[in-house]
């Protein structure tokens, strides 16, 4: 995996130095709360509800173990113990206090990570295919491009002030996992008459406004990459709404000026900006592909996990959800579940978090990633090594078998932390898994993507869950409207409304209902939910969840 | 008609730590919604956030609704019953240190 330059090092320190100074500045008064607030956005550092909350970049998802017990040291000796992994792949301390805010920026460069540009109006941490490197189904690692666009991005001197934010992500794999249609831009590498590129795709978003995003190019040289980048970026930086924050995104950008206008002054931008590149950006590529080779697979018998297959029904239910096919046939990428029925999505303990890094250096060439659901994945772990892994994430309570079950549900802060929200998702997202685990449905009901969010800024990707469930606050009372039909994946679909919203406690019947509706009308356990709704559409699903009430005439 | 005016408290975030303050009666700020001072009418109100704001260890003072309570101040809408406990998932803010 990339570890920084020099010159990577000398900037991070720099930052940490120059913060210090801003936040010893704020508390001996000589910079208001309003001077300080940009500057300490700019270093991920928010003040939501009840505390501050430093948000930390993990590039593309991907950490070393070292890391890894940083993160840990950091969440026991700076916060409580533990710390929140999101959709971003960021991970999120919820309670550090302001004058340790240094001390933790200089723990994090300890081990080459800082918390830049995880907020403000820049271009935010690049994100990508969870399974990189490992996936049987990509034609190319993504990293090396998320690791050439993080340099390119940080620091940028003509993106420091964009119109709002600017989210990347990046696939290499024929099965989009990185949702690389809801973000500003989304890169799909692919190779072409045997020139390796990538398909660029726009103005995707979700938020107020959702859109899927759309494709600006079907095929960029890698040669011109990251110049069509910065000329989409500067082409949006010129022409984005800065009068209305609702309406800068890119995504609007593109639909207020058409797609063909943004892409002819795109090409238009580029040209100018080419030649200015002089190929250093393929010189760069080309050095930050040698920090992302494979590691050596070992050849060795794999009796170990046949037998604990074949005689350990726990370690089967687990093997049988959490393992996603490797490249290696040998090897299996694991999912490593944080979302035990009951605990928070993406929450892990420092003792968690130190057993995944040792686990890592045991078993899995030292890597570890954190995906957007909120989930930890080893990518790369020899089969034979399988049990033995299993039997320490059960140890620690990290063996649940529930990846992309419906227990694995993605949930943004929501009210329990976030200082925008209208209403909770947390406890939403736990009641759920909790009841579904008493039904001891979940195998049966097979893959079914939950996703909520405590308001309309979508962080937990409300729009693309199978099922959607948005908090919002009905006249001073937590209200939840469903959606159903999403998708994230490469057939992206924002989901559709069902009608009026369920209050806090009959939101978890109205998805026990819409569940049982689901297991009614399916033609066979093959068909998921996702594929039964696109084959009825809305009725049956609003018949379920609207029940004409007998005594009541109004049945919201 | 006018709406009849509910009374306000006036709440920040401190500085330092981060978690919720109210103004007191006697202009400090203290940790509990139950120690708030209680204002009864918007001129009042308004008077004492813009003393509030002026504090540098304060961020984001803004006036918010509460109702007299047996024990002090009560919110009247449910983020600030989350402000003065914490999170529901966790036993960390004020439900743990008060
Ligand atoms: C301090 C807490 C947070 C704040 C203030 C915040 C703020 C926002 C805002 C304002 C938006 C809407 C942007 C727009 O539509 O232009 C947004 C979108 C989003 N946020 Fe957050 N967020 C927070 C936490 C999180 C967390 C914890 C995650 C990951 C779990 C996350 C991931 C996202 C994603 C995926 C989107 C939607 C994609 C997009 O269109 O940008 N955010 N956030
Ligand atoms: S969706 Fe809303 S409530 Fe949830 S984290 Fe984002 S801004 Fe906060």
């Amino acid at each position: 995996m990339y570890s920084y330059n020099d010159f990577d090092e000398a900037f991070v320190r720099e930052r940490v130095s120059q913060f210090s100074g801003q936040v010893a500045r704020r508390i001996d008064g000589s910079l208001t709360e309003e001077e300080f607030r940009p500057l300490r956005l700019m270093n991920g550092l928010y003040l939501q509800l009840h505390a501050y909350m430093l948000r930390v970049a993990i590039p593309y998802g991907t950490l070393n173990p070292d890391q890894m017990d940083q993160l840990a040291m950091i969440a026991e000796k700076f916060d409580k113990g533990y710390g929140h992994f999101t959709t971003r792949q960021n991970i999120q301390y919820n309670w550090p206090k302001l004058p340790d805010v240094p001390a933790i920026l200089e723990a994090l460069a300890d081990v080459e990570m800082h918390a830049i540009q995880t907020s403000g109006n820049t271009i935010r941490n690049v994100t990508a295919d969870h399974f990189a490197g490992a996936a049987a189904d990509e034609s190319f690692d993504p990293r090396p491009v998320a690791e050439l666009i993080r340099q390119w991005s940080t620091d940028h001197p003509e993106f420091q002030f964009l119109p709002r934010k600017f989210k990347v992500a990046v696939t290499g794999a024929s099965h989009d996992r990185a949702v690389v249609r809801a973000h500003d831009i989304g890169i799909v590498l692919k190779e072409q008459n045997g020139v390796k590129g990538a398909e660029v795709i726009v103005g995707g978003g979700l938020g107020r406004t959702p859109m899927v995003g759309k494709t600006l190019s079907d095929f960029v040289p890698f040669a011109d990459l990251l110049p069509y980048i910065e000329a989409t970026v500067s082409v949006w930086n010129l022409l984005g709404r800065r009068d209305n924050k609702y309406k800068a995104r890119i995504k609007i950008t593109v639909h207020e000026n058409g797609l063909d206008d943004i892409r002819a002054r795109v090409e238009e931008r580029f040209a100018q900006i080419k030649p200015t590149f002089g190929g250093v950006d393929m010189d760069m590529l080309a050095q930050i592909e040698q920090f992302f080779v494979s590691p050596i697979f070992v050849d060795k018998p794999m009796e170990s996990y046949t037998r604990a297959y074949e005689n350990d029904p726990v370690f089967r239910a687990w093997a049988d959800t959490n393992l996603a096919a490797h490249k290696n046939a040998d090897y299996a990428i694991v999912t490593v579940s944080l979302k035990k029925p009951g605990t928070t999505p993406g929450d892990a303990s420092a003792d968690q978090m130190r057993s995944l890094a040792q686990l890592a250096r045991d078993y899995a060439h030292d890597e570890l990633r954190i995906s957007h659901e909120q989930n930890v994945i080893l990518p790369h772990v020899h089969k034979s090594n399988l049990p033995a892994l299993h039997a320490v994430l059960k140890a620690n309570d990290l063996a649940t078998a529930n990846a992309g079950l419906i227990s694995d549900i993605i949930a943004c802060p929501g009210m329990d932390y976030c200082a925008l929200a209208t209403a909770r998702s947390i406890p939403v997202a736990q009641g759920i898994a909790t009841r579904f685990e008493e039904l001891k449905l979940e195998q049966d009901i097979g893959e079914l993507k939950i996703k909520i969010s405590g308001c309309i800024n979508a962080c937990g990707h409300h729009h693309v869950g199978h099922i959607g469930i948005l908090g919002l606050d009905r006249a001073g009372v937590e209200n939840y409207q469903i959606t159903l039909g999403g998708d994230g994946t490469e057939t992206t679909v924002i989901g559709d409304r069902t009608g009026p919203g369920f209050a806090y406690d009959e939101i978890i019947p109205a998805i026990e209902r819409l569940v049982y509706a689901y297991l009614d009308l399916r033609l066979d356990a093959e068909e998921t939910f996702l594929a039964t709704y696109r084959r009825l559409g809305m009725p049956p699903f609003k018949e379920a969840l609207y029940p004409v009430k007998e005594d009541k005439a109004d049945a919201a | 008609m006018a709406r009849p005016f509910t009374p306000k408290i006036v709440t920040a975030n401190a500085l330092l730590e981060g978690d919720v303050i109210y103004l007191s009666a006697s202009d400090t700020w203290v940790r509990a919604l139950s120690d708030a001072a209680l204002f009864d009418t918007q001129e009042v109100a308004e008077e004492r956030l813009a003393f509030a704001a002026k504090d540098g260890f304060a961020v984001g003072a803004y006036l918010v609704d509460a109702v007299a309570g047996e024990n002090g101040p009560e919110p009247t809408h449910f983020r600030e019953d989350f402000r003065r406990t914490g999170p529901s998932n966790h036993n960390h803010g004020k439900q743990a240190e008060l």
